[in-house]
C-alpha cells in the first residue's frame, strides 16, 4: 500500500495514496473533475485537457491537467476556481466549434459525457460562426463497429485501448492539427476480438456499434445486471432492454472478473436471444417431421417413451448430456432428474471436451482470477486465451505487459500472448508430455523457462491446448505447476457454466458441492433429500455416445447440447443419436442435433430466467432476468420437474430460488450461498467454498515422471501430419449461428500449414487440399502459418459449413489429383 | 562595425571547402575534442556551466545546468536538434552546410561529458543538402577514426546516426523529436514526468542540444569559459547567430554579440529598410515571438534579460522585419495559419483554437469581420494561453498553442486601430 498523504480539494483536507492522480483522489473524495480523455483502466495521456485545475505550488500557482499530476503532500487543488472554470469551459467549447450536435439522432444522446458535461461545465452557447469541419461519415472500420469522424472529439481512448489493452494496435491518429481523425491502416480494418470496448468507452458517438446503431434511446433502457454466459469466466456485464427485446450487452468495471472490458463474442452475442429462429412451441415429430405440439402432449410423449425404457431396460439405458448452457439451479434439476428420477449416472455437462470433471472441480490450491495480478510468473498451458477467454487474455495481457509478470506459453501454435511471454514453448500435438519432461528436468534451453518459473507467485492456467492433446496432459502439467513456489492453479475449460454444471453434479463421477459418487458420506447425505440414486458406474459423453450406438443405451435426454457440433467425433455423435430409441431435446433452437430428436422442448434462454452460475474460478454470480422467453419457451427446470412428475416421482421445486436453498443444503461447498448474498453483499459474486463451507473433494492431479511422459507422448502415423483441433472465438456453435453480426465472422474450414510442409506437400497459400483422418475426409483451403511447427496441420473446429474431422491425432493432407478433362 | 566571429570565422574564410574534414583539420579542428576525451564528465560539464552557454533552440536554458540534470540510469543519449523549422530562422541549416564537422566535434565533447555512446543528429526533412553534408561529415569522421569503435585510439565508442524529419515543425520540440526518433507520431509529451534528461529517448535520460549550442563547445574548450563568457554580454555569452530576414536591405545569418541594440541590428548590420520605407514591426525571436515596434523598442538592447521584459524573446534569433506596406491582420494570419498548420492535433486548445483564430483573422482580412471579432479573437486567445501574459501561461501539452496567440496580441496591443479599421471598412485599409 502506498503511504497516505494529506491534500486539499477546494478547500476540503483529503487522505490520499500518495502519487495517485489528483483527479482520481479527487473523484475517490467526492470531487468530480470533467474530463474526456482520462480512463482509470488506461494510461494518462493528457490530451483533451478538460480535467485542467489549479494547484498551488511554491513557484506559484499553475493550471494543469489533474490526470497527469500526482498527489503530493500538502498539494493545494482548486478544481472550481475562476481561472480554472474559464480553462475548462473554453476546453468544451474547443471541442464543441467541431462536433456536430446531431445528438437527436446520435445513439451517445443521452448517456453521452460530452452532454452530460456541456451541461456542466459548458458554455451556454457558441461564438463558432465559421464552417465545420467535415469527413466522410460514418465510416465502417471494423465489421462491427462505424466511425464519424465529425462527432470525434480525438481523446485517443479508441487508440490506446486497442494498443494498450487489446494488444491489437489497428487504429491509430492520421494526418495532424485540424485534421486529425481516427483511422485504420490501409486495407486493414480493425478486426480486433475487442472492437466494441471502443464503442463503450468512447466518450460522444463517433464510434457505434452495427448491431445497436438507431435502435434504442437510453432513457428507455431497462438495465439489469448480470453474468455473461459465453465463456467459463462469467464477466459481469449490464444487459439492456427495451420493449422485452435485449439490444445491447454493457461491461461493468470490477476487479474480480473483467474490469468492465468483453470480447466482441460476449458484447454482441446477445442476437441469438431474440433470434426469430427460437424455438417457441413444443416439437414432436411425426413421419419425420416436426409438428407443433402443446405442452400437455409433449410432456406426456416424452414421460411415457422415457418411462418405457427405464422399465424396460432400467434407468441406466438412458445417457443425458448438456446443462453447461443454463444456470446452476438449472444443472441442479437434471442431475437430480437424471440420478434421482431416471436413475441413471450417466450424464455429463461437458462434451467429450476430455478434462476430467474431478480436476476441473477439485484441484487445489485453485487461483482466482485476481491472483493472476499479483503473480510473479504465469505459467499458461491451456487454449489460446485470446480465441476462447477474451477477458482472461486481456488479463494475462495486462500482468505480463503493464506489471511485468513473467509468462511461460505452451502451445502448438502462436497465441496472442506470444508477444509478451518471456518463454514461448511450440511443440507438435502429441508431443506435448515429452515437452513436459524436457521442462521439469530443466536441461539445456528449458533450465532458463525453469529459471522464469522458478519465483512465485505462480498461477498456471491449465486445459487442453486442442482437441486431439491427450487429455492426461493437462493434468500432469498442473501437477507440475502446483511443485512451483506458491502455485495456485487455474483449471480451463471454456464453455459457460461447465464450473456450475460440474459443480452441481453433471458429471458421471460428481455429486453436487464438489463430492464425488464413491463418497458414501455425501451420497447419504444426498439421499437423505433425494431418495435413493443409481450406484452403478457413470458413462461422459463419449461413453454415452457409444453406448447408443452399441445399443446398450436406449434413451438420450440433450440439455442445451449439440453434441453434432460441439463433440470433437461429430460420426459418433451421429451414431449414437440415430441409433438411440427415444431423444429429447430441451433447447433453444433446433439444432443439427436436436433436428434428430424425437420431442423437441422449448427452453428459456440467457437473460430470461434468473440463476446461478459458476466460473472457472469458483465465482458463483447472478444472472438475471431481463426479458421473457419467446412463445410457451420455459426454464429448464420446471421442464425437468414436469417430466419428473409424469414419471411419478416430483422434483418437488416451488421457484428456482428454492431450488437454491436445496442447493445450499446438500452440496457441500456451496453451504451459504444464497440470491440475497449474491445480490447484495456479494455483488462481484462469492468464490466457494463460501465462508465456513467445505468441499469434500481435493483433487492431486499425479504427477507422471520422465518414463511416463515420454511413453504418454505420440507421434502421428507414417505419413501423417499431427492435427491441433482448436476452437476459434467465432464458430458454429448455435449461440454464434444465431448472433448474425458474429456468425460471418467465424473464419471458416482451413488446414494451416507451415510454408514448409506446404512446399512438400506441392500447395500454397488458398490451394484445397485433401484432408483425411480416421474419421472423415475434407476439401479444405490452405492458409500458411509459419507460428506451426513443422510436422503440424491447424484446422479450426466447428466452422460454418463444414464437417467436423474427429479428433484423432493423425491426419494426411495431400494436393488434390489433377482432373483432366 | 566589426564583431568577433566564432562559429562562422571558417566559413567566411573559406566558403569553398569549409564543410571538408580536410579543411576542418587543417584550420585546427578535432584537437578539443582529443582533449576532452582526457576529461572527466565533470570537468566538462563544469567548464561549459561555467561559460555561460545558454542553448540556443530558443528556450535559452543554461546548458551546462541542463547536462547537470542528467539522470544516472545508462544508456544515455545525445540528440542534435537540426529541425530548424521556426519561420525566419536559417542559422542552423549554415552550421549543418558549411561547417559540419565543428557540430561533430561538439558532438564528440557533449557525449564524453554526459557518458553518451550513441548519439542522433535529428535533420529537418526539408534539409535535403545540410543533411547531405552532416552524412559526408559524419562518414569522414568515421573513416578517420573519430567517430565508432575508439573514438580517437581510445576505449571510448560512439556512434552516431542522422536521421531525417517528415516535415513537421512541431518535432523542433524535444519531446515531439524524440518520439518522431522512436518512430512515433511527432507529439509532444506530457511533462512530468518526461523531461528528457530524466527520461527520453527510448525512456532512458536524453540530451537534447541545439546544432548551434553544440557548435560552441569546440570553442569553449579552446578559449576557456572565462573568454568564451567575454565575447558575449554580462549573462548572454558568447557570440549569437541572427537571421535577419523580411524588409531589410540585407537579409541573411548575421554572428554577433548580445548588448547591441535593435536599431543597430535592423539598420547598421542588415542595412535598414529597402526602398527607405520605414519600419513598422518586427518579429524578435521567431514566430512564436510576440512582436516588436519602433515606437517602443529601437533603442532596447539584445539580450535575454531586455528582450524578456519588453514581452518577447529572442527565441532562435530569428528577426523577421515588416515595412509600413504591410497588412498587420494579414501578417498575423499567415503566422497563425502556419501554426495552425502545424499543429500536432494532439491536444484540444491548440488544435481546436489555431484553426479557429486563423478562420477569425482570415474573416477579418476577408472584409466580414464583426465588431464583436476584435474581443472573440483575444478571449479565444485566453482560453490557450491564460491571462495572455509573457512568458505565456498554456492550457496545452506544449507551447505552439501559444505560440500562435503571439501575433494577436501584439495586433491587439500596437495595431489595436488598423484591426478595427478592417472590420468597420470591411477589408483591408491597405487595399
Amino acid at each position: 500500500m502506498a503511504d497516505l498523504v494529506k491534500i486539499t480539494v477546494d478547500g476540503r483536507e483529503i487522505e490520499v495514496p500518495a502519487g495517485e492522480l489528483v483527479i482520481k483522489a479527487a473523484q475517490d473524495n467526492g470531487t468530480y473533475i470533467p474530463r474526456f480523455c482520462w480512463h482509470p483502466r488506461m494510461k494518462e495521456v493528457g490530451m483533451c485537457r478538460m480535467c485542467l485545475v489549479e494547484i498551488e505550488t511554491p513557484r506559484g500557482t499553475i493550471l494543469t491537467t489533474s490526470c497527469t499530476t500526482s498527489a503530493a503532500a500538502g498539494m493545494v487543488v482548486h478544481t472550481a476556481s475562476e481561472t480554472a472554470k474559464k480553462a475548462q469551459e473554453g476546453i468544451l467549447e474547443f471541442l464543441l466549434i467541431n462536433h456536430p450536435l446531431d445528438c437527436p439522432v446520435c445513439d451517445k444522446g443521452g448517456e453521452c459525457p460530452l452532454q452530460d458535461q456541456t451541461v456542466a461545465y459548458g458554455p451556454g452557447e457558441s461564438r463558432f460562426v465559421e464552417e465545420k469541419r467535415h469527413f466522410e461519415k460514418p465510416i465502417p472500420i471494423s465489421d462491427l463497429v462505424f466511425l464519424d469522424r465529425e462527432r470525434c472529439i480525438l481523446c485517443a481512448r479508441c487508440t490506446r485501448f486497442a494498443d494498450e489493452i487489446a494488444g491489437d494496435p489497428l487504429i491509430e491518429f492520421k494526418e495532424r492539427g485540424n485534421y486529425t481523425q481516427v483511422q485504420t491502416f490501409p486495407d486493414l480494418p480493425f478486426s480486433s476480438y475487442f472492437s466494441g470496448n471502443t464503442v463503450q468507452i468512447c466518450p460522444v458517438g463517433a464510434l457505434t456499434a452495427s448491431a445497436y446503431r438507431f435502435k434504442a434511446r437510453p432513457w428507455d433502457l431497462r438495465v439489469v445486471e448480470s453474468s455473461c454466459s459465453h465463456c467459463s469466466v462469467g464477466c459481469r456485464i449490464a444487459v439492456e432492454s427495451s420493449q422485452n427485446d435485449v439490444l445491447r450487452f454493457n461491461g461493468v468495471d470490477n476487479d474480480a472478473t473483467n474490469r468492465g472490458w468483453l470480447s466482441d463474442k460476449c458484447r454482441f452475442g446477445f442476437e441469438f436471444i431474440g433470434s426469430e429462429n427460437r424455438l417457441r412451441t413444443p416439437l414432436i415429430k411425426v413421419d419425420g417431421e416436426f409438428q407443433e405440439a402443446t405442452w400437455g402432449d409433449a410432456l406426456d410423449l416424452v414421460a411415457e417413451r422415457l418411462g418405457a425404457i427405464i422399465t424396460e431396460h432400467g434407468g441406466e439405458a438412458v445417457g443425458g448430456i448438456g446443462g453447461a448452457r443454463g444456470t446452476n439451479e438449472d444443472a441442479y434439476a437434471f442431475g437430480k432428474f437424471m440420478r434421482g428420477v431416471v436413475g441413471s449416472n450417466h450424464l455429463d455437462a461437458q462434451l467429450d471436451d476430455g478434462l476430467d470433471a474431478r480436476f476441473l472441480a477439485g484441484v487445489s490450491p485453485r487461483a482466482e482470477i485476481g491472483d493472476l495480478d499479483r503473480a510473479g510468473a504465469i505459467l499458461l498451458w491451456a487454449p489460446d486465451l485470446k480465441e476462447e477467454s477474451g477477458s482472461l487474455y486481456l488479463r494475462v495481457r495486462h500482468a505480463a505487459q503493464d506489471r511485468g509478470t513473467r509468462l511461460v506459453v505452451a502451445h502448438p501454435r502462436r497465441t496472442g500472448l506470444d508477444d509478451r511471454a518471456t518463454h514461448k514453448l511450440t511443440y507438435r500435438p502429441g508431443e506435448g508430455p515429452a515437452l513436459l519432461a524436457d521442462l521439469v528436468a530443466g536441461e539445456g534451453d528449458y533450465a532458463a523457462v525453469l529459471e522464469t518459473l522458478s519465483e512465485g507467485p505462480v498461477v498456471a492456467i491449465v486445459g487442453r491446448t486442442g482437441l486431439t492433446e491427450q487429455p492426461e496432459l493437462a493434468e500432469a502439467v498442473a501437477a507440475f505447476a502446483l511443485s512451483l513456489p506458491d502455485a495456485k492453479v487455474l483449471p480451463f475449460a471454456r464453455r459457460s457454466n461447465t464450473f456450475g454444471a460440474l459443480d452441481m453434479g453433471v458429471a458421471p463421477t460428481l455429486l453436487p458441492g464438489r463430492a464425488t459418487t464413491d463418497d458414501a458420506e455425501a451420497t447419504a447425505q444426498l439421499e437423505a433429500v433425494w431418495g435413493p440414486i443409481p450406484t452403478h458406474e457413470g458413462r461422459g459423453t463419449h461413453g454415452i455416445l457409444q453406448g447408443l450406438a452399441d445399443g446398450d443405451l436406449k434413451g438420450l435426454v440433450l440439455l442445451g447440447a449439440d453434441p453434432m457440433r460441439d463433440v470433437p467425433d461429430g460420426t459418433l455423435a451421429r451414431q449414437g443419436i440415430e441409433s438411440a430409441d427415444f431423444v429429447v431435446a430441451i433447447d433453444l433452437f433446433l439444432t443439427d442435433s436436436s433436428e434428430m430428436a424425437d420431442v423437441v422442448l422449448p427452453a428459456e434462454a440467457f437473460s430470461e430466467k434468473e440463476g446461478t452460475v459458476t466460473n472457472l474460478e469458483g465465482r458463483v454470480q447472478k444472472v438475471n432476468r431481463v426479458v421473457t422467453g419467446p412463445g410457451q419457451s420455459q426454464a429448464d427446470w420446471t421442464i425437468l420437474d414436469d417430466i419428473a412428475r409424469r414419471l411419478g416421482k416430483p422434483l418437488a421445486f416451488a421457484s428456482a430460488e428454492a431450488i437454491s436453498k436445496e442447493i445450499a443444503d446438500v452440496a457441500p461447498a456451496y453451504v451459504g450461498i444464497s440470491w440475497e448474498l449474491l445480490d447484495w453483499d456479494e455483488k462481484d459474486g462469492a468464490v466457494v467454498p463460501y465462508g465456513a463451507a467445505i468441499q469434500p473433494l481435493i483433487y492431486h492431479p499425479a504427477a507422471l515422471g520422465k518414463k511416463a511422459l515420454q511413453a504418454m507422448s505420440q507421434k502421428p502415423s507414417s505419413g501423417a501430419l499431427a492435427l491441433h483441433l482448436a476452437r476459434t472465438l467465432y464458430d458454429d456453435g448455435v449461440l454464434m449461428r444465431n448472433s448474425l453480426s458474429l456468425h460471418a465472422l467465424a473464419p471458416g474450414g482451413a488446414v494451416y500449414l507451415h510454408p514448409e510442409d506446404a512446399g512438400r506437400i506441392g500447395v500454397s497459400e488458398g490451394a484445397l487440399v485433401e484432408v483425411k483422418t480416421v474419421d472423415a475426409a475434407l476439401r479444405l483451403p490452405t492458409v500458411l502459418d509459419p507460428s506451426l511447427a513443422t510436422g503440424v496441420a491447424f484446422v479450426p473446429f466447428n466452422q460454418p459449413w463444414t464437417p467436423s474431422l474427429g479428433a484423432a491425432l493423425s491426419v494426411v493432407v495431400a494436393a488434390r489429383k489433377e482432373v483432366r478433362a | 562595425m566589426s564583431h568577433p566571429q566564432v562559429l562562422t570565422a571558417r566559413m567566411t574564410e573559406h566558403p569553398t571547402d569549409s564543410h571538408t574534414l580536410e579543411r576542418y583539420e587543417v584550420t585546427g579542428g578535432y584537437a578539443h575534442a582529443r582533449r576532452a576525451m582526457d576529461m572527466s564528465r565533470d570537468e566538462i560539464v563544469e567548464l561549459v556551466k561555467a561559460s555561460g552557454l545558454l542553448g540556443r533552440g530558443g528556450a535559452a536554458f543554461s546548458a551546462g545546468l541542463k547536462w547537470s540534470f542528467l539522470a544516472p540510469s545508462r544508456p544515455s543519449y545525445l540528440v542534435v536538434n537540426g529541425d530548424e523549422s521556426e519561420p525566419g530562422t536559417f542559422k542552423d541549416r549554415q552550421l549543418l552546410e558549411r561547417d559540419p564537422h565543428q557540430m561533430i566535434e561538439g558532438i564528440i565533447i557533449a557525449s564524453v561529458a554526459n557518458e553518451v555512446h550513441e548519439a542522433f543528429i535529428y535533420i529537418r526533412g526539408e534539409y535535403p543538402k545540410p543533411a547531405r553534408r552532416v552524412q559526408q561529415a559524419v562518414e569522414e569522421a568515421y573513416a578517420a577514426g573519430y567517430l565508432g569503435k575508439g573514438v580517437f585510439g581510445s576505449d571510448y565508442d560512439l556512434d552516431v546516426t542522422v536521421h531525417l524529419g517528415g516535415g513537421a515543425y512541431i518535432c523542433g520540440e524535444e519531446t515531439a523529436l524524440i518520439n518522431s526518433l522512436e518512430g512515433k507520431r511527432g507529439e509532444p509529451r506530457i511533462k512530468p514526468p518526461y523531461f528528457p534528461a530524466a527520461k527520453g529517448l527510448y525512456m532512458m535520460p536524453t540530451i537534447v542540444n541545439n546544432v548551434e549550442t553544440i557548435s560552441n563547445l569546440p570553442h569553449i574548450l579552446e578559449m576557456g569559459s572565462d573568454d568564451y563568457r567575454a565575447l558575449g554580454h554580462a549573462d548572454d555569452c558568447g557570440t549569437f547567430l541572427f537571421s535577419v530576414s523580411g524588409h531589410v536591405t540585407d537579409p541573411g545569418n548575421y554572428e554577433l554579440p548580445h548588448g547591441i541594440t535593435w536599431r543597430e541590428l535592423i539598420f547598421d548590420v542588415a542595412g535598414g529598410i529597402r526602398d527607405d520605407r520605414a519600419l513598422k514591426a518586427w518579429i524578435p525571436g521567431g514566430a512564436s515571438a510576440p512582436w516588436f515596434v519602433p515606437e517602443h523598442h529601437l533603442d532596447l538592447e539584445i539580450t535575454k534579460e531586455a528582450c524578456g521584459k519588453a514581452g518577447s524573446m529572442l527565441g532562435s534569433g530569428a528577426v523577421v522585419v515588416m515595412d509600413e506596406t504591410t497588412c498587420v491582420v494579414k501578417a498575423a494570419e499567415r503566422v497563425v495559419r502556419f501554426f495552425a498548420h502545424e499543429s500536432c492535433g494532439q491536444c484540444t486548445p491548440c488544435r481546436e483554437g489555431t484553426t479557429w483564430l486563423e478562420m477569425i483573422l482570415r474573416r477579418i482580412e476577408d472584409g466580414s469581420g464583426r465588431p464583436i471579432d476584435a474581443e472573440l479573437l483575444l478571449d479565444v486567445s485566453d482560453n490557450i494561453s491564460p491571462g495572455l501574459t509573457w512568458p505565456p501561461k498554456q492550457t496545452t501539452i506544449c507551447p505552439l498553442g501559444p505560440s500562435a496567440v503571439s501575433p494577436i496580441t501584439s495586433v491587439a496591443r500596437f495595431f489595436k486601430d488598423e484591426l478595427m479599421q478592417h472590420i468597420e471598412q470591411g477589408g483591408c485599409p491597405l487595399g
